[in-house]
């Protein structure tokens, strides 16, 4: 049976070293930035929409609309990384602090 | 692989270029980010089992959305009308659904690290071997392919020489993969499903209107094409003529069984996304978060298709030089102002990428992992893994690249392998659920029924039908047959296998068998996956109802 589930034990103890918990960076600020960004310019070539540009979308000012959904879905993602931040990662044991110290919590956050 | 109209130029400008060098800054960065979360192998090729699920449901869809699956479905839209929906409702849900209820447990559960290494434990090297070179190679031609198309779009729509996108595409998917591995795929995937959304969703709205909203689209539609185009079984009764050349029967088996549990449950570019969850839940729920978009595509893809039908009329014919392909950069030039324009050109770009990227980082996980460590250089410290994996990216993108440029001489050619593929899930999809829920299958049964399946398909597809001895109305109705003939004789050649052949012992079935657990894999669910909107069950069927509540409108 032992070895049999050899990979299992590999995995867990690659688990176990992953960096990834604890150094990747929250995508959510990523989206949130770029849409930020998007909603910024698409907005302003909405506010100064030619005549022409009006008459190919069908007289929809689609550039002001999709700039400010833009915006505020990008507001909304950093507004979500503000309230619930990356959960603390379980910190792998590094230089064992003495005494007591605070518990690494992981949140239950965005599933 | 069809060539865009010439007209078909879009006007950008200064501010629809920054918006497209924006995204590609972005790209990359994600990239050089995310590389200091890679130290082990499996950061790189599983992001250390270690993401939330929304981040792995959202990369689930868009890995599946890329450039060529948009167009095509626009285009499906445009040829076949409303029947397309069920690639969405028939098509796609139940299998993800089926994915995340009932497969996941053994595959996250047992801890594979792909969806081959799952048939190694079950079956044996014969099977695991077969279908990761399979996997390989038709990873590798699969980007080609989509690169070639995006080159072919990029072309028409902005000018570039076919050869500067294959290479700057190419090189920015090799650059971000191999720096940040799956974590920088996937969180690209992400990205990218919202910029696509920000362009497509506009794209619907002003194409509505322009048509008369959708009681004026389907007015116009029933006119010019007949009742049948806007609903989604009229027509499909068995003998009775459709444009889609299929029947209720084959529709509901051939894609809704064969084909798309084929696809959604054994494709490892999608089952990847899953794996990388944080815990077993997590990993249930991403093809299950997945549905719910997967749901609503339809509305900003097979829309635009339909709308694009009754703007230009001709689409599709000779006369007008416009491909059904078209749809979509169609409606793009037609309607879109600079600023929306340059957000649908950076989405278009980044579902290409996006696309290629999901089958660069399954290919070099299966090719490190399943054919390297397991048959080539065994044992080796986790370094050695990482940086083949790293090598591995690096020469899968560079011959991809080489595929996209020979893919333009030899285009038909590659349209057949692609269809060539597609039939290998099928009788994967059979022997892993015989694997799953018969204990007593064999690893010869196995490895003959993947064989036979795949064999069948083909002799159905290329021989009987192409060869013109049965009769069938449209390549799509034969796909569909040929995926039932797979999965039938897959079937048939494992269970008349078996019993003749030495089943694996009991105790080395722990946790790939239904009704087994592995060892010591009771995890303990983490805090907060109790929350109602988090159990797999009700997400799972919430999914099946609202698709099946989709089809009312489009069948009464």
């Amino acid at each position: 049976m032992s070895e049999e589930y050899e990979y299992q034990r590999e995995v867990e103890e690659l688990e176990g070293k992953s960096a990834t918990a604890a150094r990747l960076f929250d995508v959510r600020r990523i989206i949130g930035g770029l849409f930020v960004v998007y909603g910024i310019l698409v907005t302003i070539a909405g506010i100064t929409a030619s005549d022409a540009d009006l008459k190919k979308a069908e007289n929809i000012n689609i550039n002001l609309w999709t700039g400010l959904s833009m915006l505020v879905v990008g507001l909304l993602f950093l507004l979500w990384l503000k309230l619930r931040p990356t959960a603390a990662p379980h910190t792998a044991p590094e230089p064992r602090q003495e005494g007591p110290g605070p518990v690494p919590r992981r949140d239950a956050d965005e599933g | 692989m069809h060539y865009l109209a010439e007209g078909l130029r879009l006007p950008t400008n200064a501010l629809d270029y920054s918006i497209l060098i924006l995204y590609f800054v972005v790209v990359l960065g994600v990239g050089f980010a995310a590389r200091a979360s890679v130290k082990t192998s499996l950061d790189f090729f599983l992001s250390g089992r270690s993401l939330p699920a929304w981040v792995t449901g959202l990369a689930f869809v868009a890995a599946n959305l890329g450039a060529l699956e948009i167009l095509g479905m626009a285009a499906n839209g445009a040829q076949y009308g409303v029947y397309t929906v069920h690639w969405y409702w028939v098509g796609a849900i139940p299998a993800m659904v089926f994915l995340g209820l009932v497969m996941m447990p053994f595959y996250y559960g047992s801890k594979v690290r792909s969806v081959p290494e799952f048939l190694l434990h079950r079956y044996g090297p014969s099977s695991h071997l077969l279908s990761s070179i399979i996997f390989s190679i038709a990873s590798v031609l699969i980007a080609g392919v989509n690169l070639y198309a995006m080159a072919i779009v990029v072309e028409a729509l902005l000018g570039w020489p076919q050869w500067v996108a294959i290479v700057v595409a190419g090189l920015f998917v090799l650059v971000y993969i191999t720096l940040g591995g799956l974590s920088s795929a996937i969180y690209n995937e992400v990205l990218q499903f919202f910029v696509i959304l920000a362009a497509l969703i506009p794209l619907t709205v002003v194409g509505l209107k322009r048509v008369g909203g959708w009681s004026g689209l389907s007015d116009s539609l029933t006119e010019s094409h007949g009742a049948n185009f806007t609903s989604a079984w009229g027509g499909t009764g068995i003998g009775s003529d459709n444009p889609l050349g299929a029947n209720w029967l084959t529709i509901v088996l051939g894609l809704g069984f064969c084909l798309s549990f084929g696809y959604w449950t054994t494709n490892f570019a999608e089952v990847q996304r899953a794996l990388s969850a944080k815990n077993l839940s997590a990993a249930q729920r991403t093809p299950l978060i997945a549905a719910f978009p997967k749901i609503f595509i339809p509305l900003i893809v097979v829309v635009p298709g339909l709308i694009a039908l009754v703007v230009e009329p001709g689409i599709g014919t000779e006369k007008s030089g416009l491909q059904y392909n078209d749809a979509i950069p169609l409606l793009m030039r037609d309607l879109l102002p600079n600023g929306v324009l340059g957000v649908a050109v950076t989405g278009l770009l980044a579902a290409f990428m996006a696309g290629m990227a999901a089958n660069v980082s399954s290919f070099n996980t299966v090719f490190t992992n399943d054919i390297w460590r397991a048959y080539v250089k065994k044992g080796r410290p986790d370094a050695h893994y990482l940086l083949t994996g790293r090598v591995v990216t690096a020469i899968g993108v560079l011959c991809g690249m080489g595929t996209a440029f020979i893919a333009s001489s030899f285009s038909n050619i590659m349209n057949y392998l692609q269809t060539l593929f597609s039939f290998f899930n099928v009788p994967l999809f059979c022997v892993f659920i015989i694997g799953m829920f018969w204990k007593r299958a064999t690893a010869a049964a196995g490895f003959w029924g993947l064989l036979a399946g795949t064999v069948a398909a083909m002799i159905n597809y290329f021989w009987l039908y192409k060869g013109g001895v049965i009769s069938i109305p449209s390549d799509q109705g034969a796909n569909f047959v040929s995926a039932i003939v797979a999965f039938v004789v897959g079937g048939v050649v494992m269970v008349g296998v078996t019993p003749f052949t030495k089943p694996k012992p009991v105790e080395s079935l722990a946790g790939l068998v239904y009704g087994t657990t592995s060892p010591g894999l009771a995890e303990p669910p983490a805090a907060g996956d109790e929350a109602w909107y988090r159990k797999p069950a009700l997400l799972g069927w919430g999914a099946i109802v609202l698709a099946a509540l989709c089809y009312v409108p489009f069948s009464l």
